[in-house]
């Protein structure tokens, strides 16, 4: 979707402000929203792509206001809610509604450790072969999907050479929506700074950006 | 134009609002999150001792010491540094590192001419195995939107000024691949130990904001 989450090479969007020896969390909700939303996610009822569009999701206006967190706990709250986990009443009210509890048990404490370090791999085999190899020139497609995508803006229609061939991983695109991991290969696709800004990029700089074969044509 | 606020300008405000010496009432996000918080635990869905072993484990284990051990290890050991930039997920799982957002690593080195920076311009994608939970302003709209078009410019507002001959090539993790800038070595560090250089290592070195300061002398590669 052509949304506000979409930020590479936008102007008026604030200062960046580096701060000494800053904390993990500024605030203990912070922490419990981070480790609810993991926690919440290892039941495996949606996923990476499912939740990041389920932020993107989030009103234009109200998203600039947000801070991360509060991002988090919004597209949380909206995810617990579609996936059935909690009703708009408990939510709202805060208090259990009786009724069949879910079956799933809770990630337990024991299990963190190996849920951190094992992760959740998007790599997948495919038995086609890359369509593009290292060298080759490229063109990102000018997509303008409604639902997810990790294809930017700002690449759009922009030629770029292929650096180097990722490997084969989910696509966001059809994996956010539940409709299926489709695996494609992913490239590393080096844009000419000017390319995509003109005149006021600097010549030799370049952005690499990581790009699903479904992105792109070849030129 | 006004900055958009975030989570520390927020409190700030309501530090003056609220704050009156002891006790600060709770802000809003706060009280709905132990509000649901409360709802999952009573309801069976969460564990509140998973939630602080998450936490925990964030907070005091996971974070930017741990990529300054791969850091420090690529500058002693050429052989270790030729895989961490060929299969950089498998060098870094050899120090014992891997796992949530950093399942897939790619490794990009520094050197005299070429200067590497990486964001995520579509959300926050960060190398969490390497560099612990990202900081505000790596996550902030004026970093994400900037970095690509004006990354000179970015770094300027670090304190790093690239000579103009040097390429600066920006890394934008849009996909589930996580990167992470191998600095250059300060100058008169060849006779430091790896536990030595390691604490040399920034966290911003390793997002490519900064460059990595001889402790001696303060001098930059």
């Amino acid at each position: 979707m052509n949304g506000v989450h979409d930020m590479g090479g936008m102007h008026g969007m604030g200062s960046i402000q580096p701060e000494e020896n800053e904390p993990v969390f500024h605030h203990r909700w912070e922490a419990r929203v981070f480790a609810v939303v993991r926690a919440m996610g290892a039941f495996g009822r949606w996923n990476i792509d499912a939740s990041r569009h389920q932020r993107e999701l989030i009103p234009a206006a109200e998203q600039l206001r947000m801070s991360y967190y509060e991002r988090w706990l919004a597209g949380l709250s909206q995810l617990l809610v579609r996936h059935g986990f909690l009703s708009t009443q408990e939510l709202a009210t805060g208090k259990p509604v009786p009724g069949p509890m879910m079956l799933a048990p809770a990630l337990p404490a024991d299990k963190v450790p190996g849920f951190i370090a094992g992760g959740s791999p998007a790599a997948r085999t495919s038995n086609s072969p890359p369509r593009f190899r290292p060298g080759q020139r490229v063109r990102a497609r000018n997509l303008n999907p409604i639902g997810h995508t990790r294809l930017p803006r700002y690449v759009r229609g922009k030629a770029g050479m292929v650096d180097r061939v990722h490997g084969v991983f989910v696509f966001p695109d059809t994996n956010a929506h539940l409709r299926g991991e489709s695996p494609q290969h992913v490239y590393s696709v080096r844009f000419e700074a000017q390319e995509l800004w003109g005149d006021v990029a600097v010549p030799r700089d370049a952005v690499y950006v990581d790009l699903w074969e479904g992105y792109l044509d070849a030129l | 134009m006004t900055d958009i606020p975030h989570s520390r300008e927020q409190d700030r405000d309501q530090g003056q609002d609220h704050d009156h010496g002891k006790q600060r009432l709770p802000s809003d996000p706060a009280l709905r999150v132990m509000a649901l918080e409360s709802l999952l635990v009573q309801k069976g869905l969460v564990d509140p001792q998973a939630l602080d072993a998450l936490v925990e484990a964030y907070e005091h284990r996971i974070g930017p010491h741990n990529g300054a051990k791969v850091v420090a290890r690529a500058w002693k050991d050429p052989a270790y540094k030729a895989r961490l930039l060929t299969d950089a997920t498998a060098a870094i799982a050899e120090m014992g590192f891997g796992g949530l957002q950093g399942e897939h690593m790619v490794a990009v080195e520094n050197t005299p001419a070429v200067h590497n920076l990486v964001v995520c311009t579509l959300c926050s994608c960060y190398p969490y195995p390497v560099l612990g939970l990202p900081p505000v302003w790596y996550k902030s709209a004026g970093y994400r939107s900037r970095a690509v078009i004006d990354p000179r410019g970015v770094l300027r507002e670090f304190g790093l000024e690239l000579p103009a001959e040097m390429q600066v090539r920006v890394w934008d993790s849009t996909a589930e691949l996580r990167y992470l800038v191998v600095p250059q070595p300060p100058p008169g560090t060849e006779h430091m130990s790896e536990e030595q250089l390691a604490s040399l290592v920034t966290r911003d070195a390793m997002i490519g904001v900064a460059l990595v300061r001889s402790p001696a002398t303060g001098e930059l590669p």
